[in-house]
């Protein structure tokens, strides 16, 4: 808000920048292991700004969010999807449904359009952060293009869970984060719902030997 | 305190069951749960209906003539369904569809889900209805998977993806919700309070409001089945075991269509234009359309059954969104109706497909000789789902029918046209399976038909008369919608 700290927003925006970096970079990486790394990086990227801003701001409680992030998303999330595809044993490479190059594409036609959708939301934000909203917006429809491009099962949660981390730096660029006992549930919803896809995944592989999601489309309307 | 038991009891009950689901009695510890959660939330209504709205745990919690009747009818077909659920799994479990392992996770989820759907009704705060939304998908995911066929697991996973695609739409539209109420409201932690927001509703800033509810429509609508959200109810209800079917249409469609209406309120009040209602009506007549030309298509019934679903969440979104206390009124009606119509329905839908050996419609012949209670059952509760009179449903689609006429005369010749085309679709093929020869086997256990009848006798009542108290109880919550 005010301009005596513009070394610290810039460091603010210099964060949103690699968040937005990571995600183009989790769009195009076809390893499971190196794209379970790059969802810790996001995560710690996530944390560390959340970090700044409540320094910035003096918000005390994003320091416990940041403190959740660090928890959750930078070590917990990806030590289970480590042990999962280590117990699942998927190595492989992913095959996109569509190649990169083209998938590249359509990204940066996402990100023009998110920043033209949250440019008049910005400017009614009065966070310092405020500008970053559009780069928060940009990494959810993102993540959204790399669920809907992969076709096996773990990268599109991983897609699933970096949309997450883009909704929570959204709220943190918008309104410095949501109330505690909201963020709390969030959190808690996001657990569960990892614990309960890792369930998921044995079901699957169980059934069809294959962790390859075009296993999934025997129901259609004929 | 009753609010509490409300809340406290399916929790409880998940955890029980979470340990005791497998033994010999859990059904009936199941359906014991349910029936003291229901106790609970009659006598939460009693003091609702003669106190007026409540306010608990610092304004955590609010309910008011809007919620409370939609926690009354919750808990009632959440216990309707546990007793149906008793016969119903003993009798998969002893065609080898189950293990103990996984009847127990049923219950215990069963339970779950109640807790997370009450949960999302009665709390204050927005944040937290978006959590038990999210918790509700995640509690029945493994129950949509019980069987672990192929087709449910499909099934099961286009639930979580879709449903969690949808619901982070959600949260991003409660973030902008925020957003703004937070230059009103200040950063106390009360700027999610509904009925805080609801105060302050024509000082939020418009723009962020209506681009908050276009997320917030997409995002729960996706749960409500809206069209073209649609494409996991479908499967998530055909794959499924039938008291999750039931609960699924009959209860969480509409736990997550009061999400909408709540913030439908409050946009109204931001904006003063018709934008919320206009959007509603959009998407509520296109998934009207769509469902009933896709319903004769169906080759499963209870696929078909989810298909009829989505045309009456179209219906009472279309009614929500035409707004006024005329269309309000309808639209809480038919809710009630239907979701008792429907749950009924899916109970005899269940019995038939287990002696029939199969879901599909051409395998399921003569229902009417074999077992004249489970034949008859689905006869009437799908003559009462298509709105015949003197059903509960003719009442509120006629009520709809009135309104639209006056409000929106376009779209009555749309309303008529889609109805029609449910009916030919639905009408023929129940009749194929209720009438004719037959050679199914009897069941080893006697179905639990009682719930269908009880459910097809609440509907009737409400089509031939609404008792004055819940006539003004249904006044009083769509004056509050508007």
């Amino acid at each position: 808000m005010t301009p005596a700290l513009p070394l610290l927003s810039q460091i603010i925006n210099l964060l949103a920048a690699v968040l937005l970096l990571l995600s183009f970079a989790m769009l195009t990486q076809r390893r499971i292991l190196s794209l379970i790394n790059l969802f810790a990086l996001q995560g710690a990227v996530l944390c560390l700004s959340t970090v700044v801003v409540a320094y910035t701001t003096g918000q005390t409680h994003l320091y416990y969010s940041a403190l959740m992030t660090l928890a959750l998303k930078v070590l917990l999330l990806p030590w289970i999807l480590h042990r999962l595809i280590r117990r699942l044993n998927v190595k492989w490479d992913v095959e996109g449904l569509v190649n990169i190059p083209t998938t590249m594409l359509i990204g940066i036609a996402l990100v023009i359009l998110a920043f033209n959708l949250a440019l008049p939301i910005s400017q009614i934000a009065g966070t310092i952060t405020r500008a970053t909203l559009g780069i928060a917006l940009a990494a959810v429809l993102l993540s959204f293009l790399m669920m809907i491009t992969r076709s096996k099962a773990v990268p599109q949660v991983i897609g699933f869970l970096s949309m997450e981390n883009a909704l929570f730096f959204a709220a943190t660029s918008a309104t410095y984060g949501m109330p505690m006992v909201v963020e709390l549930g969030i959190a808690l919803d996001v657990l569960v719902g990892m614990i309960i896809l890792g369930v998921f995944f044995f079901q699957i592989r169980e059934q069809f030997d294959s962790l390859d999601i075009r296993h999934l489309e025997q129901l259609r309307e004929d | 305190m009753e609010l509490a038991a409300v809340l406290a009891l399916p929790l409880l009950g998940g955890i029980v069951l979470a340990f005791f689901g497998h033994r010999r009695r859990a059904a009936e510890a199941n359906a014991a749960f349910s029936l003291a959660t229901f106790v609970a939330a009659v006598i939460l209504t009693a003091g609702i209906v003669a106190h007026g709205p409540l306010r608990a745990f610092g304004e955590q919690f609010f309910v008011d003539s809007l919620n409370v009747f939609l926690i009354a009818l919750t808990t009632f077909v959440g216990f309707t369904t546990s007793l149906f659920s008793r016969p119903y799994m003993r009798i998969e479990q002893e065609h080898g569809k189950l293990t103990p392992g996984r009847l127990r996770l049923f219950h215990s989820m069963f339970q779950l889900f109640m807790f997370t759907m009450l949960l999302a009704l009665s709390t204050n705060n927005l944040g937290i209805l978006w959590v038990a939304m999210e918790a509700a998908t995640l509690t029945t995911v493994l129950l949509v998977s019980l069987y672990r066929t192929p087709a449910s697991l499909e099934a099961a996973w286009k639930y979580f993806i879709l449903c969690g695609v949808g619901i982070a739409q959600a949260l991003f539209g409660t973030i902008l919700l925020y957003l703004a109420a937070e230059r009103v409201l200040g950063r106390e932690g009360t700027a999610l309070l509904w009925t805080q927001l609801d105060a302050v509703k024509d000082q939020l800033e418009p723009t962020v409001l209506s681009l908050a509810f276009v997320f917030l429509l997409v995002g729960y609508g996706t749960k409500v089945g809206l069209v073209p959200l649609h494409n996991w109810l479908p499967d998530a209800h055909a794959e499924g075991p039938t008291p999750v079917s039931a609960v699924l249409s009959g209860l969480l469609l509409n736990v997550a269509l009061y999400a909408v209406v709540r913030c439908k309120v409050l946009t109204d009040g931001a904006l003063e234009s018709d934008f919320a209602g206009n959007l509603m009506m959009g998407f509520g007549l296109l998934s009207l359309v769509v469902a009933a030309f896709f319903l004769s298509r169906q080759k499963d019934v209870k696929r078909m059954f989810a298909y009829s679903s989505i045309e009456h969440m179209g219906i009472i979104t279309f009614a929500f969104g035409m707004g006024g206390p005329l269309a309000s009124f309808a639209g809480l009606l038919h809710m009630t109706v239907h979701s008792l119509t429907k749950s009924a329905i899916f109970f005899a839908v269940g019995h038939a497909a287990q002696k029939a050996g199969s879901q599909l419609v051409d395998d399921i012949r003569g229902l009417i000789k074999a077992n004249p209670t489970v034949g008859w059952g689905l006869l009437l509760g799908s003559l009462a789902i298509l709105g015949m009179p003197p059903f509960g449903v003719f009442a509120s689609e006629f009520l709809i029918l009135t309104t639209a006429m006056q409000q929106q005369p376009w779209a009555t010749p749309v309303l008529l046209v889609a109805l029609g085309v449910a009916f030919a679709a639905i009408f023929g093929k129940v009749q194929q399976m209720a009438f004719g020869d037959t050679q199914v086997r009897p069941l080893p256990h006697p179905p639990a038909i009682l719930p269908v009848f009880v459910h097809l006798a609440l509907v009737l009542m409400l089509g031939l008369w609404i008792p004055p108290y819940l006539a003004e109880w249904y006044r009083q919550a769509a004056r509050f919608i508007g």
